[in-house]
Formats: C-alpha cells, structure tokens, sequence
C-alpha cells in the first residue's frame, strides 16, 4: 500500500514538474483534422489522430486509450453534425477534462464554419442514419478545408496567444499555398465536369459537389443500411440502361459490394482515399486531393 | 410586388402634397410632380429589385462554403440542380456565413423552448421463452437468493423493459441523466438518475444521485447493451443482477497516455448484498481501478480491479427448513467482494463494420461474515456465519458478417465451504438450511443475434442452464431490442 502511494506522488510530481510551455495537446477525431491542424500548429501543437482512414468514424468504440488523450487535450478538433456523435460525448464525459467541453474554447467543430450540404428539412430513421444539420463529410471540398483552417488558425490564436504571430504566419502561409494548390486542382480536374459516379455511402458528396461529378445512384440504400439484394437488383437494371463512368469507394469500404456491382454495370472500381493516409500517395491534406484527382482523371481517360 | 410599392409610393406622394390640393391653379405643377415622383420611385424600386434578384442568383450559385468566395465561378458551374435548389431555399444562413463566425447549428423546426429539450431516447424491449423447467423453481444453489430482477423470466412472450432516457447539460458546471425502466408488470423504477459534473478539472468527475456502480465491467451497462438475453450468474448470485449505489461517486483519470482511471463510492448501501439501514452513517464503499490501452491499431483493452464492501442488517430470504416448510431466515454482517476484469475488442484495422471480436471475462470472490439467524418470524435463532464464495463467466462474440454476431459464453459459481454456527454447534441439522448446501452451478449460453441497423437488434439464445444443481433447464429465448429517438453512445 505505501509503495503503491509513493507511486502515485512520484506520478503527481512528474506532473507538476511539466514545462508551463509545452505545445498545445489536440486530440483530432479524423485524420483530415490532425493533418491540418499539423499544417497550422507546427511545432507548437502535439496532434493525435483519434481514427484513421481505414476506420468509418461514424462507428468507432470509445476505446480507454481515447479517453486518457481526452483527459490532457487542450483542444478537441472535430467534424461535428453528428458524425461522432456515437462516441465522442462518451469521451467528454468521461474525461474529467473541462477544456473541452462543449461550447469551450477547446472544442472546435468545423461543421460549424461551412455551409452543410444535404440539409434535410424531415428527418425520421426509417431514412437510415441521417444527420439533422446535413452532410458531415466535408473535407472532401478544398473550399470546406480553407475556412476551417481559417477558424482554426484563430483558435490556435485564441487558445496560445503567445504563439499568435507563429499561428497566424503559419495560417497564412496554409492558406496561400491552398489557394494556389486550388487553382491547380480546379484546371486538373476541368474534364471530370459531368461524369457520372456511383457512391457507397453520402460521403462524397462534397467532392462531387466541387468537382462537378454527378452521383446517379449509392450503393446503401439509405444513409448506414447496407444494400438488399432487390435493391441491388434494380440498382443493376438502373445502371444498366444508363452506365455510369465509375464507382467510387473509400480505403475504409469493404471492396465486395462495388466489385459485384462493376462487374455487372462495367463500369471500373475507383479506391480513393477519402481521408489522409488511404492511400500511400495520401500523405497530408495537399496529397489526398492530389491523389483523389489523379486516380479520377487515370479513370476516365 | 411592384403593384403594392407603387401604391405605397403614391400614398406617399399624396400625403406629402395633400395640404396643397386644394389650390386649382397648382394642380398641372402638382400632377407633373407626382408623375416625375412617380417615376423616380418605380427606378429605384426597379433597381433594388434588380440588386436582389442578382444577389438572389450570387448566393443559390454558391451552392457550399461561404469561405470560398474566390471560386463562385467554378462552383456555380458545377453544382447539381438539387444543391442549387436546397442552397436557394436557404439562403438566410448562407448570407450569414463568415469563417470567422460560429453559425449556430441550424435548429429547424424548433421553437426556442424546446430547443433546450434534453435527448431523449426510449428502448423497446420483449422476449419469447421456452424453458425445459418451471422458471418458478429457479435459484443458484448454494448461494442466499440474491432477490434481484434474476433467473430466466416467464415463459413464453413477455414485454421486457421498456427504457426512457432523458439527459442534456444542466448549466456549465454539471451534465444530468435519468434513466427509467417500465417492466412488463406496469411497474416503474428508476434506474438511474443522477448528475455528472464537466467543469471540475484535472480529471475529477463526481457523480451522485442514483447510478449503476462502477465496479468490474458489466455492472455499468444497461439491459439493452448486454450481448446476451440475461446477466452472467455471477452478477445475478451475487449483486441480484446489478449492483446501484442511491450515493457519490469519485473518479479520477490519470494524465498519461495509457488510460489509468481510479473511482470511489459510497452511498446508503440498499441494494443487495448490502440493506437499508435506519442510519446516518454511510453504508460501505466501493472502490475500484481501470487501466486500459491499444496494441497495435486493430485491438484495444481494458482491465481492472474492484473492491465492494457494504453492510447487511437482516437480510431476509425464503428458504425451507428440514421438514420442507416454509421459514424466512436473515443475514447480518458484512459481505465485502473482489472483483477482477478484463475486456479485449479487435476488428481489422479498428474497422468494425465487417468483422469484429470481443472477449470479456470477470472474476468476482466474496466474503460475507455476520450472523445467519434461523425462522425469524417464530424461532428466531440465531448465530455466527461466515462463508468465501467465487464465480467467474468468460465470453465472446464475433461479428462474422455485417450485422450478424455469434457468440458463447461460460458461466460457473462455487458456492465455497460455508461456516454456520447453528449447524456447526448442532443446535440444527444440516438439512435446515438447504439453499446453502454447497453447490458447482455452471451454464452454458450461444446467442446468435442480427442487427437490421445500428437501432434495432434480434437475438436468439440458447442456454443450458445448470444453475440448480440438479436438473439442467434448457432455455431458448428471442428477444428484440429497438432503440427510438437520440443515438447513444456506449462506453468501451
């Protein structure tokens, strides 16, 4: 018993005795959101990435090893509208961590600073897992990921005023970069404009919103249910008379349902990443439109 | 539109130049007047309706982030009709949105009042059972009847509980939750109902009022989260099913990576093993640790310790005495329990969409010393009594396909040499007391269950239940569980 209380007296004292100046502690629920606020901390934040690529963050386990980063967090940098809503208040609550609660300086939703697509004005579960405030996959719009990073430089800001100047140096230097990447991006992708797309799940639909791809049919029926047999069924005969360009799935999709489809619909599989480290090319935010882009125009040329 | 300003324009005009109409010789100035008026006006208006309708096309062909006001252009090009249509009809946020503004979350179709509604889930719950014996005669042999909400239940369709959960932050400082179970008897009980607090820092939460303990692993859960029909044997021997705490509780998370939680409880103690007691002292204390951690990015793990002390005064049970007729006996002392956990969950990659596993064992050993008094109602005798008893259960269940999980699960209870003074000094036979009799319970459970979507779930359960000791009562069950209103979140 005593050794077990000297124990934790040498653990609270290794506490205390933390440089007052360490880098701000974020706690990131995607991938997407660690890459960039990487990209506009630097050196003076300590990201980690709650899921990966390879993970569906709408199903993620509020695994003990979440809550202990939430306990340290200085900021949570989440998507919102939702999308982690099956797991993230377990981590608030069972934190202990004041920081980030809701409507504190430390918790950074960044659905709140773009306008959401898919905004149902009904909502009911007989349309599957829907979200009431709209789409919550917004990163797949470079557009989305500017102003988050906007907002998010001015909560670095607001969070580590002593580090405003590097923050906003940093923000700045993001956002000229992105901007010119933009551009690039914009002319590169100009032959996408039209092609028809087959998605598994809403969560391109920023992507095909940007890039002018039309999704003409999702391979869930409804957001979260997977597909039927008759429903596939008349998928295939939709498909058949109108045949889309390709179908699009995500690193963390099981491949089986879009490979059964595009052998009947000839129209070849397309893996994109969908978030940072999908795929190798994948590296950071400039990487997964790189790569998302390249992939599409190697599919319709 | 144009008709009514025209005719606020001209109830402008005339009311301006109505002091003035009587005069005869001025009326042609006057008419050339309002004319030139007039028109003026119908310009302006003409061009304010131009500016609005231009500015009503700008925002539609937006279509997303009002951030990106450099690639109208591009964007306008390429967004679907529908994003065009459900951007134009909401138009009133979009001119709103600056990055550097929160935009409130859009709460469409809500009043003010009950936009401060908490969530509110309801869980639906029922059961049809078939059992190879009278689920009257159902006890674990060798241990006190614990009392609780245990055994298999009745036979054939029953309406299991029905679970309404209301929560939502109190202020800033403290997060509230009531949950309540209506069983199929039409009786209502309070779960649980207690506040969490969210301001108090360096890893403190304390929680009071009345709420599942946080001992072992299961004992937090609620019903509808178990992956099997009923409790292992061991929380239904020795906690009645779930142990609740009408108390506080302390818990504190450490500051490192590997999760280390340490909590503490007390309260009044009512709940089985422990009993009311017309005091003001606290009634025992629970206190328990949790480490838990990831290997690798496919499986994570929790495991912990757990110790619960809390007091008996009269504990009473049905029990028959030598002669087979009935006798209410009772314990008091204490009755202190250790608990060991351990939870494993794999899926590929932390993917649990196609396949996934979870493993969870527990180990509990009790001790409870005291009195057992003998026929309080007539003989009342009374003498010491002391007994160590242990159960544990192991138990997994893998996801084989999306949405369909199978799984097993082992269940054995040792009942322990038990020390009873009235037996030992011969004042009674041993046959007096025949629930103690030492026993082995065991039981053995499958379930294969199918989740049409992550809110509705059907099961089905087979079980060989030895708890008896004598003869094995083989129990099907189907159960449904739906889930309406707020998604949850579950705990690890």
């Amino acid at each position: 018993m005593m050794r077990l209380f000297h124990g934790v007296a040498l653990l609270v004292l290794l506490m205390s005795a933390m440089p007052a100046h360490a880098a701000l502690k974020v706690l990131a629920t995607t991938a997407d959101w660690a890459a960039l606020t990487q990209e506009l901390g630097g050196d003076k934040v300590d990201v980690y990435g709650a899921t990966t690529a390879f993970q569906d963050v709408h199903r993620v386990d509020a695994k003990p090893s979440l809550v202990a980063r939430a306990r340290s967090a200085d900021l949570v940098v989440l998507s919102g509208a939702d999308l982690e809503i099956g797991w993230l208040p377990v981590l608030l609550q069972e934190s202990g961590n004041p920081r980030i609660q809701v409507g504190q300086p430390g918790y950074f939703e960044s659905t709140a600073f773009v306008r959401l697509l898919e905004v149902p004005s009904t909502v009911d579960r007989s349309m599957g897992d829907v979200h009431p405030q709209g789409n919550p996959h917004i990163q797949l719009d470079p557009r989305n990921i500017a102003a988050v990073a906007k907002a998010l430089t001015t909560r670095l800001v607001q969070l580590d005023g002593k580090d405003a100047q590097y923050f906003e140096s940093r923000g700045a230097d993001f956002q000229a970069r992105w901007q010119q990447a933009m551009t690039r991006w914009e002319s590169q992708a100009a032959p996408l404009k039209g092609t028809s797309v087959v998605v598994i799940h809403k969560d391109q639909s920023y992507l095909c919103n940007w890039l002018g791809l039309k999704a003409v049919a999702s391979i869930e029926p409804k957001p979260g249910l997977p597909p039927s047999a008759a429903y596939l069924a008349q998928l295939v005969s939709q498909l058949t008379a109108a045949p889309p360009k390709m179908i699009l799935r995500n690193a963390y999709n099981d491949p089986k349902a879009a490979e059964w489809l595009s052998e009947r619909v000839h129209a070849p599989v397309i893996l994109l990443p969908y978030s940072v480290g999908g795929t190798p090319e994948a590296k950071d935010l400039f990487g997964l439109y790189d790569d998302s882009i390249n992939r599409l125009l190697k599919a319709v040329q | 539109m144009t008709t009514s300003r025209s005719i606020a324009a001209w109830f402008l005009a005339a009311c301006i130049v109505l002091p003035a109409a009587g005069q005869a010789d001025d009326l042609n100035s006057l008419k050339s007047e309002l004319n030139s008026l007039k028109s003026d006006y119908e310009a302006r208006i003409a061009k304010l309706e131009a500016r609005i309708s231009q500015l009503e096309n700008q925002v539609a062909s937006t279509g997303a982030p009002a951030g990106a006001a450099g690639s109208t252009d591009a964007a306008a090009a390429a967004v679907p009709a529908d994003v065009l249509a459900a951007a134009a009809a909401d138009t009133a946020s979009a001119g709103a949105a600056s990055p550097e503004q929160e935009m409130p979350a859009p709460a469409a179709g809500r009043n003010a009042a009950a936009a401060f509604n908490p969530a509110m889930s309801v869980i639906l719950g029922g059961n049809y059972a078939s059992t190879s014996q009278d689920p009257d005669t159902w006890r674990v042999a060798g241990f006190i009847p614990s009392g609780g909400d245990v055994g298999p239940g009745d036979r054939n369709f029953n309406l299991g509980e029905s679970e309404l959960t209301l929560s939502a932050n109190i202020d800033p400082y403290f997060f509230g939750n009531l949950t309540a179970s209506i069983n199929g008897d039409n009786e209502i009980e309070v779960e649980e109902a207690y506040f969490k607090t969210i301001a108090v820092p360096d890893g403190f939460v304390i929680k009071g009022g009345r709420f599942f303990s946080g001992f072992g692993y299961l004992n937090e859960q609620h019903a509808h989260a178990w992956d099997f029909v009923d409790q292992p044997l061991v929380y239904q021997a020795f906690f009645g099913g779930q142990l609740s705490q009408n108390g506080v509780q302390v818990k504190w998370v450490a500051p490192t990576v590997l999760f280390i939680e340490l909590g503490a409880e007390t309260g009044n103690g009512e709940e089985f093993p422990g009993t009311h007691r017309d005091r003001n002292a606290l009634n025992g204390a629970t206190l328990f640790g949790h480490l838990g951690g990831d290997i690798g990015d496919s499986t994570s793990w929790r495991a912990g310790v757990s110790w619960v002390d809390l007091h008996a005064e009269d504990r009473t049970y049905d029990d028959v005495d030598e002669f087979g007729l009935p006798v209410v006996n009772a314990f008091t002392g204490r009755s202190r329990t250790w608990v060991g956990d351990v939870t494993f969950k794999w899926s590929p990659h932390g993917n649990p969409i196609q396949h996934n596993l979870k493993f969870q064992a527990e180990y509990m050993r009790r001790s409870e010393d005291g009195d057992l008094a003998f026929d309080v109602n007539n003989l009342a005798l009374s003498d010491d009594y002391d007994t160590t008893q242990t159960g544990w259960y192991v138990q997994s269940v893998y996801q084989f396909s999306p949405r369909w999980r199978f799984g097993a699960r082992y269940d054995a209870l040792d009942s322990g040499t038990t020390h009873i003074g009235l037996v030992d000094d011969g004042l009674l036979p041993p046959g007096a007391f025949p629930l103690l009799e030492s026993a082995n319970p065991t039981r053995v459970t499958v379930m294969l269950d199918f989740s049409p979507s992550e809110f509705s779930r059907l099961r089905a359960q087979y079980a060989w239940d030895d708890a008896r000791d004598t003869d094995t009562d083989r129990q099907f069950q189907l159960q449904y569980i739906y889930s309406i209103g707020a998604h949850g979140a579950h705990k690890f």
